[in-house]
């Protein structure tokens, strides 16, 4: 028997998980994150809205400009070759992000609301019909609702909406009843990979699983999942996924559309122009397979590019490894925000990424991220394009933090604070 | 209370006490001429209430949600425009929206209480949570005369 005689250690604080990549060498990628807002140096969590650029990104937008542009598709002269080539590298680019079969079922296009669009508009006006059934669910931002809502009262079908319960989650009984009603034919279900204004991840197999027993096609809005997960529509099983590369770190004005070859196939195109034909005569014109049938006129080629290589910065990072990152960033930041009197997440799904949303007793959403701004801390205030969800949630507006791959545990530590002092100037907490 | 200097002239004491304790909170039954105005972009949203006679505001009061910017401005709106003429009213209104715009020219009528509003200037986006119910006030007052 030995004597307690040595003094035991104090026992050890928590350890703060640390991130499983070079955090401080990936924030100095990015040139706006050393930017001072308001006095503050930034803290920025809108990522959810659009995300920062690293270098590699503006490099390669820079390096298009200085060393080849031209148009794509059009001349023979060297700089038009090397554009077009630079141009569907990015197109195999994205392929391999998805792990699509082939870069012949990549559609470049605007971003998500125009992906979306496109598959209402060409695939969606061939097969929906009188009395037919689209279904969305309640989670869905207004680009995967609105358009869906447009072809439905053009074809006289019927939108139905799949409900969700009070942690932000799809009811799946419910959805199976909407897809299983007799007479009432499902072609379409669109689905958020990842809600918005939530956070909640769909189960997309599954979804996909339930609507091809229902005989109809599964439309996945991928904007908020690409940034944060590995994606692979062969093992999601959807049949079309759509995504926006400036919330993949990557240049506005550029996204893709990735859609199964024989559907692509069959549709009809959506805008006339140039790149989009096969031949062009005054009695009728052919039009050019997938996916130029798709793409009518001059694309945003040097945001193809920087789309491209933001996609080799995520992927050089790792998509598992952001994934683990912003899941500690999120376990800390709802524990400190549930610490904060008066404050309740909304949105408390199982399976949810980097996003929290909340009200504060008292206060509105518009005060709470204009005294947060004034901390220099960036948030999302407003009913985040999905105002039927606020009025299913029952509330006006949330705030939303959303963060992504160079946030900090400091800045979660900062956010947490940023609240406190919310309280203290609206509510005179001491 | 609050640091910084831009953030203070948004939330000066005098609009923070009219968030917490709003002034002329309510409906108000003699009314006779109201309107309801929407902030889509924030979900704020008031109702306003008045009591004209001979060219007067009587009396008005207001309903509804909003953010501390709208919720203060409706109140001191409120207590700002009681007795004074309906033609005051809309001189108010557009000394209101020129401070919270492009600020009040040199020599211009002071506008009272309703100066600590100056601020807003500095927050584009909220300048329609200001003017909300000044909007709605105009609104309510083009209305005809609901009295029966």
């Amino acid at each position: 028997m030995t004597l307690a005689l040595e003094p035991q250690p104090a026992p050890l604080p928590a350890p703060q998980p640390a991130p499983p990549y070079d955090l401080a060498a990936v924030r100095a990628e990015f040139p706006i994150l050393s930017r001072v807002v308001r006095g503050k140096p930034l803290i920025y969590l809108d990522n959810s809205a659009s995300t920062q650029k690293p270098r590699a990104v503006l490099a390669a937008i820079t390096g298009c400009y200085e060393e080849f542009y031209s148009n794509v598709h059009r001349g023979v002269h060297e700089l038009s070759m090397r554009s077009t080539q630079a141009h569907e590298d990015a197109r195999a680019r994205i392929a391999r992000f998805l792990n699509a079969p082939s870069s012949d079922e990549v559609v470049f296009v605007r971003g998500t609301t125009e992906a979306l669009n496109l598959v209402a508009w060409s695939y969606g006006r061939t097969v929906v019909g009188a009395g037919d059934r689209v279904v969305v669910t309640a989670l869905e931002h207004h680009s995967n609702l609105v358009p869906w809502q447009l072809l439905c009262e053009e074809r006289g079908a019927e939108l139905a909406v799949a409900p969700i319960d009070d942690r932000g989650e799809l009811i799946l009984p419910e959805l199976e009843r909407l897809l299983d009603e007799p007479g009432r034919p499902v072609r379409i279900v669109a689905a958020a990979h990842v809600s918005n204004a939530l956070g909640t991840v769909l189960p997309i197999r599954l979804l996909a699983d339930l609507a091809h027993r229902a005989g109809a096609v599964l439309v996945v809005d991928g904007a908020q999942s690409a940034p944060h997960m590995a994606v692979d529509v062969q093992a999601l099983g959807c049949d079309f996924f759509a995504f926006s590369g400036h919330k993949v770190y990557g240049p506005s004005g550029i996204g893709a559309l990735w859609g199964r070859a024989e559907l692509l196939a069959g549709m009809p195109p959506w805008q006339g122009g140039g790149g989009m034909i096969a031949a062009v005569r005054y009695s009728g014109t052919t039009f050019a397979p997938p996916p130029q049938r798709f793409e009518a006129g001059t694309p945003a080629i040097e945001a193809a590019l920087g789309l491209a290589a933001a996609l080799d910065f995520l992927d050089e990072i790792g998509r598992e490894r952001v994934a683990a990152w912003e899941g500690e960033l999120l376990a800390r930041a709802t524990e400190l925000l549930s610490e904060i009197p008066g404050l309740r997440l909304v949105g408390t799904a199982r399976d949810k990424a980097a996003v929290v949303s909340f009200v504060l007793e008292g206060v509105h959403p518009h005060d709470v991220a204009t005294i947060l701004d004034g901390e220099g801390i960036a948030v999302r205030a407003g009913h985040h394009c999905a105002q039927p969800l606020m009025g299913r949630l029952g509330v006006p507006a949330l705030t939303r933090a959303s963060f992504g791959l160079y946030n900090t545990l400091e800045e979660v530590e900062a956010l947490a604070a940023g609240l406190r002092r919310v309280r203290q100037v609206l509510l005179g907490d001491s | 209370m609050i640091g910084d200097g831009d953030l203070r002239e948004l939330y000066q004491e005098v609009i923070l006490d009219h968030n917490r304790r709003p002034r002329n909170f309510g409906a108000l039954p003699a009314a006779n001429h109201r309107a309801e105005g929407h902030n889509p972009l924030c979900g704020d949203q008031v109702t306003l209430f008045i009591d004209v006679a001979d060219g007067t505001i009587r009396d008005l009061a207001f309903e509804g949600s909003g953010c501390a910017i709208s919720t203060a401005s409706a109140s001191l709106m409120t207590e700002a425009l009681k007795g004074r003429t309906v033609d005051e009213a809309r001189a108010l209104f557009r000394g209101f929206q020129e401070l919270v715009t492009v600020g009040r020219a040199e020599g211009a009528a002071e506008l009272g209480k309703l100066e600590v509003f100056g601020g807003v200037r500095q927050y584009p986006m909220r300048v329609k949570c200001a003017t909300l119910p000044w909007h709605t006030l105009k609104d309510a007052l083009d209305r005809p005369d609901e009295t029966p």
